[in-house]
């Protein structure tokens, strides 16, 4: 995961409302990392592009437990007697790993082995031998082009770009590249099954509000590599994957396609500053990635656009640790003023009723469109500039 | 014990770190502020203390009095006129709390054991792996391979018995190699609380590669559950091994003057502690926002239960998936459809922080709650059973198969005195009728049953300080903490119509009020807290309160906050099929409680 400028947390005590990072202009460290140790295939210095091989590891295999003495209907502690292979052997799938021999060797019992691999373990106890499976090779990939600006001695490497970054709230589907094109003229069109052709193949399509079934089926047939929108129905997400996703740890779905959602659930226009900032990298290639875990340690789905462009932009990481404040500009994620962005006028510090009869700490906002309304301080969300 | 003037106790729950101030006041201990904060456990931040720091400076900033000493790295102690406490511990569950694979030889007996004592310890259990669960032997390796847990507590055999089977398991662990959760420099901790007579075999093999702790016999006999050691031993390791290298922890362990604890446990010795003061049989329930645990004291026995995805935001979506749908439908009084049920509450899901800002997500996520705490309880019934396998009279060995579990459960809900919730929908809810009729919905309490619920969260706070203080904890738990809803009179029995019960109530002032409800009504009669009534309540045929289908009850009732709730809908609790009686249903128990405000209620229920 991205690992941006590491901050100790305010001294003081402040409400704070992580937003969704939505940079123009970035300066990114990539963290790749095994699963296990492994060895590097690069060097710090190295430049990657997006699917670079940069380390590599043996996964050591599963083991497989044979019941040799119940197959041999021999006792238990006997099994060293039967056994013709030793500890440490390598061993083909089939091969005979024990064997026995009665009436005066007429009979044979024997045991092979269900699997290619090395015998470990031979026991006693419980009568079993235990073959474990060839080492499965592990590569990893840079993901996203940059600098290897340090490595992880056996474990990885850490890659630096400068990029467009955006965080979306929910995804589905892994790391994926691609060359993105938008596809409506607004933040708050919906991405229709017409607008997508076969020139989008290996592409990363984006759209404004909703993105219906058919158009994600047309996707997918097409070979579409992922899609970023701003909200679908969960009927089609259940109808895509085909179950229901009951809590939000995502990346793993063998799906076709990545899918990011920047808003969420419903008909929701994305945000115009997510809209315009996916519309001046048109045509610029991107990697996205769908994983997300709400949980504690929250992961967002990203979409990162590379680019050497410079930017007027201040890069405000310190916004999110130094909390919400007068002047603040944010968002509202919660119904009646879903998506509605405004200004913190006030942070009262007692409580005030809200719609529900709940007595909670607010937060006055002025909306863009000049109304004032008071909301739930946790119904808000700092918008990162 | 020396004198002491404030007790400060916090938990580091995995998305706030809720800090607590206790204080002597008048020669009593009791509540004086709380504070709140994000937990740091994750990056940036990756040190549990900066949440415990902030959540203790919001404290300091309400009541002027400093906490931290002067360059904030740690609490100052002991407490003097300006500054510091004078006892500080904690409970935790931030990064996911503790997390276990547990292990036995037959899947209803040692491995069911083994699971109750890692529960009971405060772990999500993550897989009970048996060797007769009928999953292949592969799928078990892969299942302890993928899985990264703190710990495993390994169980199997009786003492005497054979050791076969145990070290089977045993090798299997061992060759699957897992790895612990939290990093790959220490050795991951396993409980082995097995046939003694295996243990030079357990020992030989795996005592270099694990930290292992052999303990006594959860199993020493079939008729015998010995959960103690275990859970001793699981809490020792928690604390040796995984707290140690947990973000900060190992400067959070310093801070405190007990041992950390995880939060559920700390939960747990909150509700042994109600049913201890009150002697009686206790249901308690954390009803959280990634989980719902229950916890049970019947007849002494403590068990609890979790049920790791059912929960009122991070798993909201997954009570919808378990429940279904339409049974989260079928408590909303207004028209809606699916489609907009489902992206309502996985939008809740995806920003799990945000509350309900209107009165309708308000009435749905309380829809939600009743389902959770409905299938809550229905696994807690799974785990809470008669110890399997034991042997009859005629000595066979009964193995109970697995469908009939729920049958075999102690657990019945007219024994149960008194029901007790904890957890942030709870104690939110604007009204406090609103989070007793979710317990009454969800647990369908039966007879007559007293409701209790946290007042502002500190159940696990009170639980671990129960652990050196008990008076002090008690003290504050009666004083502060435990909110007496009152008393729901529900008969078991259902009905097509017709009168189901009267009930006579001696009230304070020397009236008598008399109600006779028929099938389907439910009355609420205003009893203030800390009031003590006699009862008369006289069932009809077919109806129970206790003493049996159409027997009298004579006994004493408490007051509350919400008052006495005479609860007429049945037992069990079914809703009309037609749509439109159904929520015309819901309404007439809405008004006859005045459980939401009536005009936007009916506002609601026009418009839909």
């Amino acid at each position: 995961m991205i690992k941006l400028d590491e901050k100790e947390a305010s001294s003081e005590a402040q409400a704070y409302t992580p937003g969704l990072k939505v940079k123009r202009s970035t300066v990114i460290n990539e963290i790749r990392r095994l699963p296990i140790p492994g060895e590097l295939l690069v060097k710090e210095g190295d430049v990657v592009g997006f699917d670079k091989i940069v380390a590599r590891a043996m996964s050591t295999g599963d083991p497989n437990i044979v019941l040799v003495c119940n197959q041999l209907d021999v006792t238990s502690e006997d099994i060293q007697i039967y056994m013709t292979k030793k500890l440490g052997d390598p061993i083909k799938k089939g091969e005979i790993i024990a064997k026995r021999s009665f009436l005066f060797g007429m009979f044979k019992s024997v045991c092979t082995s269900p699997i290619d691999g090395t015998l470990e373990q031979i026991s006693e106890v419980s009568g079993t031998a235990i073959i474990r499976a060839l080492p499965v090779p592990v590569e990893l990939e840079s993901f996203i082009p940059g600098k290897i600006i340090r490595v992880i001695p056996r474990e990885g490497v850490e890659i630096q770009t400068h990029t467009a970054l955006i965080q979306g709230i929910f995804g589905i589907g892994g790391e994926r590249h691609g060359e993105l094109i938008i596809l409506t003229k607004s933040n708050d069109e919906a991405l229709e099954a017409s607008m997508i052709n076969s020139a989008h193949k290996g592409k990363i399509i984006a759209g404004g509000s909703y993105l219906s079934i058919e158009a994600l089926k047309k996707a997918v047939e097409i070979g579409v590599n992922g899609i970023v929108v701003g909200g679908m129905d969960q009927d089609d997400l259940i109808k895509f994957l085909g179950y229901e996703i009951g809590v939000a740890i995502t990346g793993q779905e063998e799906t076709k396609l990545t899918l990011i959602l920047t808003e969420g659930f419903g008909n929701m226009p994305m945000s115009k500053r997510t809209f315009n900032l996916l519309k001046d990298y048109e045509g610029y290639m991107c990697a996205i990635n769908g994983t997300t875990q709400i949980r504690a340690g929250v992961i967002r789905p990203e979409i990162i656009i590379p680019h050497d462009k410079a930017s007027d932009e201040v890069d405000n990481n310190d916004r999110l640790a130094e909390g919400m404040r007068t002047g603040t500009a944010v968002r509202i994620i919660r119904q009646p003023y879903f998506g509605a962005i405004g200004t913190v006028t006030s942070l009262p510090v007692e409580l005030r009723k809200v719609d529900t009869g709940s007595l909670v700490r607010v937060v006055e906002v002025l909306l863009e469109n000049g109304e004032k309304v008071t909301v739930p301080r946790a119904n808000v969300e700092i918008i990162e500039e | 014990m020396s004198e002491k003037n404030l007790i400060l106790v916090t938990d580091v729950g995995s998305t706030t770190t809720k800090a607590r101030l206790f204080h002597k006041t008048h020669g009593e201990w009791r509540f004086l502020v709380s504070g709140e904060a994000p937990t740091t456990v994750e990056s940036p931040y990756e040190d549990v203390t900066l949440g415990v720091k902030n959540a203790v400076r919001e404290i300091e900033e309400l009541i002027g009095h400093k906490i931290l000493c002067k360059d904030g790295s740690r609490i100052e102690k002991p407490c003097n006129e300006e500054i510091g406490v004078d006892l500080y511990c904690t409970t935790s569950s931030a990064g996911g709390g503790l997390q276990m694979i547990v292990g036995g030889v037959v899947s209803t007996m040692t491995a069911e054991s083994a699971n109750r004592a890692a529960l009971g310890a405060g772990a999500i259990v993550m897989d009970i792996i048996a060797e007769n669960d009928e999953r292949p032997i592969y799928e078990k390796i892969r299942r302890i391979r993928n899985l990264r847990p703190d710990m495993i507590m390994l169980a199997g055999g009786t003492d005497g018995g054979t050791v076969d089977r145990v070290v089977g398991i045993a090798e299997m662990i061992n060759a699957a190699q897992p790895q612990p959760r939290l990093g790959i420099d220490y050795k991951l901790p396993i409980v082995y609380a097995g046939n003694v007579d295996a243990r030079s075999y357990i020992q030989n093999l795996m005592g270099k590669q694990f930290a292992l702790k052999e303990v006594e016999n959860i199993r020493p006999s079939l008729e015998v559950e010995n959960p103690e050691p275990a859970r001793k031993a699981t809490h020792e390791l928690f604390m040796e091994h995984v707290m140690s290298h947990a973000p900060g922890y190992t400067k959070l362990m310093k801070w405190t003057d007990i041992d950390i604890m995880p939060t559920p446990a700390g939960e747990g010795l909150a509700i042994q502690l109600i049913a201890k003061t009150y002697n009686t049989n206790v249901i308690g329930v954390g009803l959280g926002g990634a989980t719902t645990n229950v916890y049970s004291v019947v007849d002494e026995r403590f068990v609890r239960s979790v049920s790791a995805n059912l929960g009122m935001s991070y798993s909201c979506c997954n009570v919808m998936k378990e429940a279904g749908v339409k049974n989260i439908l079928k408590w909303i009084p207004f028209n809606i459809s699916e489609k907009e049920i489902r992206n309502i509450l996985i939008n809740k899901m995806i920003r799990p922080t945000t509350i309900p800002h209107t009165l309708k997500e308000l009435i749905i996520e309380h829809a939600v709650a009743r389902e959770a705490l409905r299938l809550g309880l229905q696994h807690h019934k799974n785990i809470a059973t008669r110890l399997k396998g034991i042997r009859t009279d005629d000595r066979e060995i009964t193995l109970r198969r697995a469908s009939e579990s729920i049958s075999e459960t102690y657990i019945e809900m007219m024994k149960i005195k008194i029901l007790a919730g904890t957890g942030g929908l709870l104690s939110h809810a604007p009204v406090r009728i609103q989070s007793l009729l979710i317990m009454t919905d969800g647990f369908l309490p039966e007879g007559v049953t007293r409701m209790f619920q946290d007042s502002v969260f500190m159940m696990p706070h009170l639980g671990v300080l129960s652990t050196v203080h008990p008076d002090i904890a008690w003290n504050i738990f009666d004083k502060d903490c435990l909110v007496r809803l009152g008393t729901v009179i529900a008969p078991a029995g259902i009905a097509k119509e017709g009168e189901v019960l009267s009930v006579k109530l001696e009230m304070p002032n020397g009236d008598t009020i008399k109600k006779n409800l028929k099938f389907g009504e439910i009355v609420r009669i205003a009893l203030p807290e800390n009031q003590e009534i006699d009862a008369e309540i006289k069932p009809a045929r077919g109806f129970d309160v206790g003493e049996g289908s159409g027997h009298k009850l004579e006994t004493k009732v408490w007051g509350g906050v919400s008052g006495i709730i005479i609860d007429a809908r049945g037992r069990p609790l079914s809703l009309p099929d037609d749509e439109q009686e159904r929520r015309n249903k819901l309404l007439e128990w809405a008004k006859s409680l005045e459980l939401y405000p009536l005009d936007q209620l009916s506002k609601l229920s026009e418009e839909s």
